[in-house]
């Protein structure tokens, strides 16, 4: 099989852009808003889930012809739950200030409906090469929304791009001052709500209420 | 009393799980299009909320965290790595439980309450609230207060979602702006309201 057919550049294309999991799907949210205050902590968030959901799809996909159909969603949610202890030890060990900042939100990845939503929708029906794919698909786009948040919260809310100052005091002597509504919750609900809507133009998805 | 009031009052007004912790907004946002469903969700999450919040207590406290097992001798075991996945196969069996139980002592509210069971096992809100009042060291009547508490706030926050979007069908949104994104940006402006609650002092 070649890796780098057609349709295996879709399926990790897809959930970039028109299939979105979080801005047309709307599927874990819960995250996208609360460790974006800053980019660096939503960057680790993405990778913690690229590799869960990658890890996750391709541990389903070769137990799918195994499990037994009316205990699927606890199945699926074990190996989820597993893998997110692992994350988690992980970053204990390696990153111990990053995991301090996550907290609870780290092990939310267990209930991000992106996961079993993946799990369920993809990886019980497909191979574990294209379910391994279909994972990094999803994980990215995930990610890619999250990145954005993170960037205007911290741009507006901190001043600053991935910790680098970006504007000089020479600006804030002149009055300008950070917006100290981006740091707390409404401004990650505005700033979201705004990237669906310049997403869902770009993509020309409409709601149908 | 005065200090479980004060927990009450602090997880549903100033640090209301959904609006300023951001737990369960899946559900949130696909359940909050009519009053009456948003209703029924909200109480199903109250419900689920105050029974786990004290099983996962008692679950942590003797089984799980470290020096947990002392009653049984075995003091130097730390299981508490554990937490995540028995937290949640612990609050996908009382799910079940309570589905079940409901079904046999009270279709009627089973008819109303059940087909939210299933989705409330992966709401995010039921997990967090579990895993905050680890971290907080509540005790077990604090947990079940705190649980109860947290529930009162999301019932409080979808149900005044549910109804400002019953208002919004009177308004020309742009069609792109529809659903979602207008669920979004209308939240935040109920969280920003309830950031007035953060200069309450207890």
């Amino acid at each position: 099989m070649n890796l780098f057919s057609s349709k295996n550049k879709k399926i990790v294309k897809d959930p970039l852009m028109g299939e979105n999991p979080i801005s047309i799907h709307v599927l874990g949210i819960c995250s996208a808003l609360a460790i974006t205050t800053k980019i660096d902590t939503a960057v680790v968030m993405t990778i913690a889930v690229v590799a869960v959901l990658s890890i996750s799809n391709v541990v389903i996909s070769l137990l799918r012809n195994n499990i037994p159909n009316k205990v699927r969603i606890i199945i699926q949610m074990s190996v989820v739950a597993s893998l997110v202890i692992i994350a988690d030890q992980v970053l204990k060990a390696y990153m111990y200030d990053m995991s301090k900042l996550l907290g609870v939100f780290l092990a939310l990845i267990i209930t991000n409906c992106i996961v079993l939503g993946r799990a369920e929708a993809f990886a019980m029906q497909n191979s574990p090469s294209k379910a391994l794919l279909d994972g990094m698909g999803n994980g990215l786009g995930y990610g890619a929304i999250l990145i954005a948040v993170a960037f205007f919260r911290e741009l507006f809310g901190f001043g600053s791009i991935y910790g680098a100052q970006v504007f000089s005091d020479q600006i804030y002597s002149g009055g300008y001052e950070n917006n100290g509504l981006m740091i707390l919750s409404p401004g990650a609900f505005f700033i979201l709500g705004l990237i669906v809507w310049a997403h869902r133009a770009y993509t020309k998805v409409i709601d149908k209420d | 009393m005065q200090h479980y009031v004060n927990i009450i009052i602090n997880s549903v007004f100033i640090e209301n799980i959904l609006l300023i912790y951001f737990l369960g907004m899946c559900s949130f946002l696909s359940i909050s299009k009519k009053v009456e469903t948003s209703i029924g969700l909200g109480l199903a999450v109250i419900f689920v909320l105050s029974i786990t919040a004290p099983a996962n207590w008692a679950i942590n406290e003797y089984l799980l965290a470290d020096g947990a097992l002392s009653w049984a001798g075995l003091g130097h075991i730390n299981l508490d790595f554990l937490q995540f996945i028995v937290f949640i196969s612990v609050i996908a069996a009382m799910v079940q439980l309570v589905e079940m139980l409901m079904d046999r002592f009270s279709p009627a509210l089973y008819v109303n309450l059940g087909i939210f069971l299933p989705l409330i096992t992966v709401n995010c809100s039921i997990l967090g609230t579990s895993l905050f009042l680890v971290e907080r060291e509540y005790d077990l009547i604090e947990s079940t207060v705190f649980g109860f508490g947290s529930g009162l706030g999301f019932f409080l926050a979808i149900v005044s979602l549910a109804t400002v979007r019953k208002r919004m069908r009177y308004s020309n949104v742009p069609p792109t702006l529809r659903g979602v994104g207008m669920a979004m940006l209308l939240t935040g402006l109920i969280s920003m309201a309830f950031l007035g609650f953060s200069g309450i002092s207890l």
